[in-house]
């Protein structure tokens, strides 16, 4: 990963580095994610019932428990009944978001691909950009970013974005969700489930929906290897030597694809939404999968 | 050298180097292909699984038999190993390599080559110098000892000669033969005077070893005539069993070509050195034959030129100026003309002009004097060997020739009178002929029992008569009498030419005499004196394979030297032209012989088959590197490099060293496809989907835009008025523009224009030869009559001239153009001048009757000329206002409207030919109807 940014250090010359690296790379990653939303229209991203709110709902008759100023006469004196003008309910919602930071997400198959960090992080600001734009309220899980709303939020969320984890892969934290908020965790779900799965149950436990997006490089999921070869995980931590590493394709795409049912599984169990995008592919499908997701409700 | 059977190795101690291989086997075995490391994310699904079988931690033995194989290869191709190895020849010292190089070399010259490369390869192992002779093109000094190597390099340029050694040239060259070298001597196996005293003379300077195969070797003599026949005789040597050959006669045939007109086999008899053949051939097809081959030989003595021998000959017939009507079985000439026109040429007319034509033979049939200048050519021409034929008749009998003395155009005197036998008013039966004398040149001929002579001339007797008689009758009377004169000679047959004294020319005999006189006119091979004085020409040459081929330039060879008939190199075989004739040069003489060469017995003669030594080095490490290459191949297919993420570079490396080593050169060959310059493309487009009119562009811009604003008019008019509705006109660059797409070209001249290019010339002769048409257009009204008078028109002259342009005439007034689509008399432009060429009519076409026209229905003219500067009166813009003003007021909008007119009958004309022209047959065609 050739834009990894170094590790937090508290030096003030690493500081500053990194702070050039920041500026380096924020209004790119802000541009490309912009760029990413404004192929989404967002229409009416109300919640499609009458309530609080400032726009035009609908026109109701009027029931007795209404006020009388809310009589709307000029819809009233067109017939014999009077009617209520409703608005559409407009609760800000938030929306929290996780990204897998770990070291695992910056593999990148071939230079013409863009590593899966990158494609998880702009598909993250993408739809942070989106919901902002609707007026919601977004942040990051743990207590890093609290949801808010606006483009302040947005800034602070891509420089948050720009870390790397030390760790080979990263596991979500279920920290700081609200109850009955919205989720996207992102990640590869290549390492260990059980956190995953732990934070899902809590998500779950608090009335919290969302989507799974698991971003996947092409050739991990083609496995396109032969012969005598020593795997390395992105730190070197793990280590697997096989000897006829076309033997093992078929094992390994098996164990991928159980992966991908557990984490569906664990999806339909806590009302969540599963998707698996790959680095290949075009980020718009993923995005508008994501704002889909995100917009359905039970 | 170690040698194998037939294979040998420089160094075969490197060979225990393959006792390594099984160690190397171990070796390989035991190391694994390295493996790859990768950074996978996905390892850690990984974790766990185990290899089903563990194989490719040993190499699999395929990959270990190709490196085995591989390393192999490099062990054996540093032995070096040679194919054929050639023992040595013990000797030292410089080594000198004769070649007889005759004739008789050329049918196994590339042999004899293989040979003395390997004798020399040899010499250069064992670090000989060398040297190559071959006796036919002696150097002029002592041979200069070489390196064998650089010696070898020149003997593809050795060639034999046609001819054999020269004696003397052969006696200088081996005195100047000094220092000590051993001698080998590729000889050719036959015998000649000058071997013993070079092989003396080489003996002196060290060992003589001969090369020599002992095989048949054939010559063909000169065919010569016997009886009418053509003999054919082949000498051999060495005498062997009975052998078949056969002997093609090669000539050209009536159409010209060389071909193979007639073969005879010839056979030679166990223990027979000569064979002979004949072969009887039609005087037609013996007269095209210019030579004889054996065939399947390769060398200059299986060919046998002819010359004149063999020739058709011309025969002059003179008759009495008789001028009466008289049947034509009785004209004196006329037995003669059927028994000599199958086998001769020829000749009719009066003395002067057949003198010139200069003939073989003149008949005089019954013609008694000669007026005096033209006695005197005769005689010129009889010395100059001439056969002057005579026969006598009334008008001989009556005159006084040769009465008194004898005349120089008669063989003999004549009495008086002559006589007659068995007539009405004599005694005594016809005469018939008496057997010839062997002398005689009619020597063998059957005497056709019918043949009687009533009456004949007489000749006087005279000392020379007896040996001037050629045939005679039974009583002992001359009939025909031969006498010498110069070169020539003079024949008298003391009867007439028809049948009115004899029967002799109703007879098969009278066309066998005539045939020998005829035949036997010139000697066959001249001598020396004939020659003396004279230079030959060589017109063809044979090379030793007996290949004729034309030469002309090679020096003149006097008489003198081409009577010896001997072959060297200032006289190769080949046939020779001189002032009326042509003398062949054979390789073989008529009387010559062949036979083997005897070497004294202490001289070791070796054959002459020889293989050359291959060596196989470099194929061996050619190979190893090639397995070597399939083994990286293999290795990264094996370790899965060729598959995985770089696996397209991978793959397209080990392809392109496949196809580098399975097709070398293929690549570079293999030429981009030719694009289409898509401008040129579209010009095509444009010019082709419609008719387009095209100008030349001259350069002169106003001319230019005149020209292309004459034809927008032009083509408006044909749109308006007719079925032809071509495109916008388009101005046609000479140099870089398609020509061919264009039915019509307008080219007005300038005189500042450029001449065009050779290619743009050849281009236009194209055009024009594929049916296109020019109009030139001088636009300076043609003032000065056609011709040079205008700068324009001097221009034009230069511009056509490398033109490929018919002859040309003034338009005639029926000419196709007046009438193609309107009724035209003057074609005028802005100028109104008449004069318009076109392609002249062919010659002789009538005017047909009750026509206006002449029947001339081919041919669109390829260029109209004129000067009347038509653009300008075509010319309109682009709304169709008229742009020059022609004329004044309405007669000048008149001529404009001709002019118009007399384009749309231009571009007619060249659309459409000559239809209109044919419509002359139209009253015929409705006669035909039945209207």
């Amino acid at each position: 990963m050739s834009e990894a940014a170094p590790h937090p250090s508290q030096t003030p010359a690493d500081l500053r580095a990194k702070a050039g690296i920041l500026a380096g790379t924020l209004p790119p990653l802000l541009a490309g994610a912009e760029h990413l939303a404004a192929t989404v229209l967002v229409g009416d991203h109300g919640r499609r019932r009458a309530g609080l709110g400032d726009t035009f709902w609908q026109y109701r008759p009027a029931t007795q428990t209404d006020e009388a100023r809310s009589i709307d006469w000029r819809r009233s004196g067109r017939a014999d009944a009077q009617f209520v003008q409703d608005r559409e309910w407009q609760i800000a919602q938030s929306v929290i978001l996780w990204i897998d930071q770990a070291r695992a997400m910056g593999f990148s198959s071939d230079k013409n691909l863009p590593s899966k960090a990158l494609r998880a992080r702009l598909l993250a600001l993408a739809t942070a950009i989106l919901l902002v734009r609707a007026g919601e309220r977004v942040g990051l899980t743990g207590a890093s970013l609290p949801p808010r709303r606006g483009s302040q939020q947005l800034l602070r969320m891509a420089e948050l974005l720009s870390h790397d984890d030390a760790a080979d892969y990263g596991s979500p934290d279920a920290e700081g969700m609200l109850p009955h908020s919205r989720a996207l965790f992102i990640s590869d779900f290549l390492g260990d489930l059980a956190p995953v799965e732990a934070a899902l149950t809590r998500a779950a436990d608090r009335g919290v929906h969302g989507a799974l997006v698991q971003v996947l490089d092409p050739q991990e999921e083609a496995f396109p290897f032969d012969g005598r070869t020593v795997f390395e995980s992105m730190t070197g931590g793990l280590r697997h030597e096989t000897l006829k590493a076309g033997d093992l394709r078929t094992r390994y795409l098996d164990r991928l694809a159980a992966r991908k049912d557990k984490l569906a599984q664990l999806a339909r169990l806590t009302g969540w939404q599963f998707h698996t995008h790959h680095t290949g592919d075009s980020a718009t499908s993923a995005l508008l999968w994501i704002y889909g997701a995100l917009e359905r409700r039970r | 050298m170690w040698a194998i059977g037939p294979l040998g190795f420089a160094a075969p101690a490197l060979l225990a180097g393959l006792v390594a291989l099984p160690v190397l086997w171990f070796l390989l075995r035991a190391v694994p292909p390295a493996p790859i490391r990768r950074r996978f994310p996905g390892v850690a699904l990984l974790l766990g699984l185990t290899d089903d079988e563990a194989q490719s931690d040993r190499t699999p033995w395929w990959l270990l038999l190709l490196r085995m194989v591989a390393v192999a290869a490099v062990i054996i191709g540093f032995a070096g190993p040679v194919l054929n190895p050639v023992s040595e020849r013990e000797g030292d010292g410089p080594l000198l390599i004769v070649a007889d190089g005759t004739w008789a070399d050329a049918r196994d010259w590339s042999a004899r080559q293989d040979r003395m490369r390997s004798l020399l390869a040899e010499a250069s192992r064992m670090g000989r110098p060398a040297a190559v002779v071959t006796l036919t093109d002696l150097p002029a000094e002592a041979p200069e000892f070489q390196a064998a190597d650089a010696v070898a390099a020149r003997v593809a340029n050795l060639q034999p000669a046609a001819w054999e050694p020269d004696v003397a040239a052969l006696e200088d060259w081996a005195a100047t033969l000094d220092g000590s070298f051993d001698t080998f001597w590729l000889s050719d196996g036959l015998e000649r005077d000058s071997r013993e005293t070079l092989l003396a003379a080489l003996e002196e300077h060290g060992t003589v070893s001969v090369f020599q195969t002992p095989r048949q070797t054939f010559g063909l003599r000169p065919a010569r005539f016997e009886d009418g026949n053509v003999v054919i005789s082949a000498v051999r040597t060495p005498v062997g069993a009975e052998a078949e050959t056969t002997v093609a006669a090669i000539g050209r045939d009536p159409a010209g070509v060389e071909r193979q007109l007639a073969t005879v086999p010839l056979t030679f008899a166990a223990g027979e050195a000569l064979a002979e053949s004949e072969l009887s051939l039609p005087p037609e097809l013996r007269n095209r034959v210019t030579r004889f081959e054996i065939s399947g030989q390769r060398s200059a003595a299986a060919v046998t030129l002819t010359d004149d021998a063999l020739r058709r000959r011309e025969v002059a017939l003179i008759s009495s100026r008789d001028e009466s009507e008289e049947l034509q079985l009785l004209s004196p000439t006329h037995y003669l003309e059927q028994a000599l026109a199958p086998t001769a040429d020829l000749i009719e007319g009066t003395m002067e002009d057949i003198l010139l034509a200069n003939p073989d033979v003149i008949v005089l049939a019954d013609v008694a004097a000669l007026a005096g200048t033209e006695a005197e050519s005769v005689l010129e021409w009889v010395q100059a060997g001439g056969l002057l034929l005579r026969f006598a008749g009334p008008r001989l009998a009556a005159s006084d020739i040769s009465r008194a003395t004898e005349d120089p155009l008669m063989p003999v005197r004549l009495r008086e009178g002559g006589r007659s036998v068995g007539g009405t008013m004599s005694w005594g039966e016809p005469r018939s002929l008496a057997a010839f004398d062997a002398a005689s040149p009619f020597f063998g001929l059957d005497i056709a029992e019918d043949v009687t002579v009533a009456a004949q001339v007489v000749a006087q007797p005279d000392p020379t008569l007896a040996e001037r008689v050629i045939a005679q009758l039974s009583d002992g009377t001359p009939l025909v009498t031969r006498k010498t004169e110069g070169e020539g000679q003079v024949v008298l047959f003391h009867v007439t030419a028809n049948a009115e004294w004899s029967t002799l020319p109703l007879s098969v005999l009278f066309v066998q005499m005539l045939e020998r006189l005829a035949v036997s006119t010139r000697p066959m091979t001249p001598t020396a004196e004939d020659l003396a004085g004279t230079t030959w020409l060589p017109e063809d040459v044979l090379d030793a394979y007996g290949q004729l081929a034309p030469v002309d330039t090679l020096p003149g060879v006097s008489g003198e030297r081409l009577a010896e008939m001997r072959t060297a190199v200032d006289l190769p075989p080949g046939l020779y032209a001189g002032s009326d004739r042509r003398v062949a040069v054979n390789v073989i003489g008529p009387e010559a012989t062949l036979s083997p060469a005897v070497w004294p017995a202490r001289i070791i003669i070796e054959g002459l088959e020889s293989r050359l030594e291959t060596p196989l080095k470099g194929w061996l490490l050619g190979a190893a590197l090639l397995l070597l290459m399939l083994d990286i191949i293999a290795s990264l297919a094996l370790s899965g490099r060729l598959r995985g993420p770089r696996a397209d570079v991978a793959a397209a490396l080990g392809l392109g060293l496949l196809l580098a080593f399975a097709q070398p050169g293929q690549a570079q060959e293999a030429a981009p496809d030719t694009v289409p310059d898509p401008e040129a493309e579209a010009f095509a487009l444009e010019a082709t989907s419609d008719v387009v009119l095209a100008h030349i562009l001259t350069g002169d811009t106003r001319v230019d835009e005149i020209a292309a604003a004459g034809l927008y008019g032009l083509s408006d008019v044909l749109f308006r008025r007719t079925s032809i509705e071509p495109a916008a006109p388009v101005g046609v660059d000479l140099e870089a523009d398609e020509l061919a797409f264009f039915p019509f070209l307008y080219w007005p001249i300038t005189a500042s224009q450029p001449i065009p290019s050779r290619e743009a010339y050849a281009k236009l002769n194209r055009y024009l030869r594929s049916g296109g048409m020019i109009l030139f257009d001088t636009r300076d009204a043609d003032v000065a009559g056609f011709g040079s008078g205008s700068p324009e028109g001097r221009m034009l002259q230069a511009i056509a001239r490398p033109l490929d342009i018919p002859p040309l005439e003034p338009m005639p007034g029926d000419h196709i153009l007046t009438r193609t689509f309107y009724l035209l008399q003057e074609f005028p432009g802005r100028h109104a001048s008449p004069d318009i060429w076109v392609e002249a009519a062919p010659p002789g076409e009538e005017l047909a009757e009750g026509m206006p026209f002449r029947n001339l229905n081919d041919g669109v003219t390829p260029v109209v000329v004129g000067g009347n500067d038509w653009a300008a009166a075509w010319a309109t813009d682009e709304r169709g206002n008229r742009m020059l003003p022609i004329g004044r007021g309405m007669a000048g909008e008149q001529q404009r409207e001709i002019a118009f007119r007399f384009g749309v009958n231009l571009v007619m004309h060249v659309l459409t030919g000559n239809y209109k022209s044919d419509q002359v047959h139209v009253p015929e065609l409705l006669n035909r109807l039945g209207q």
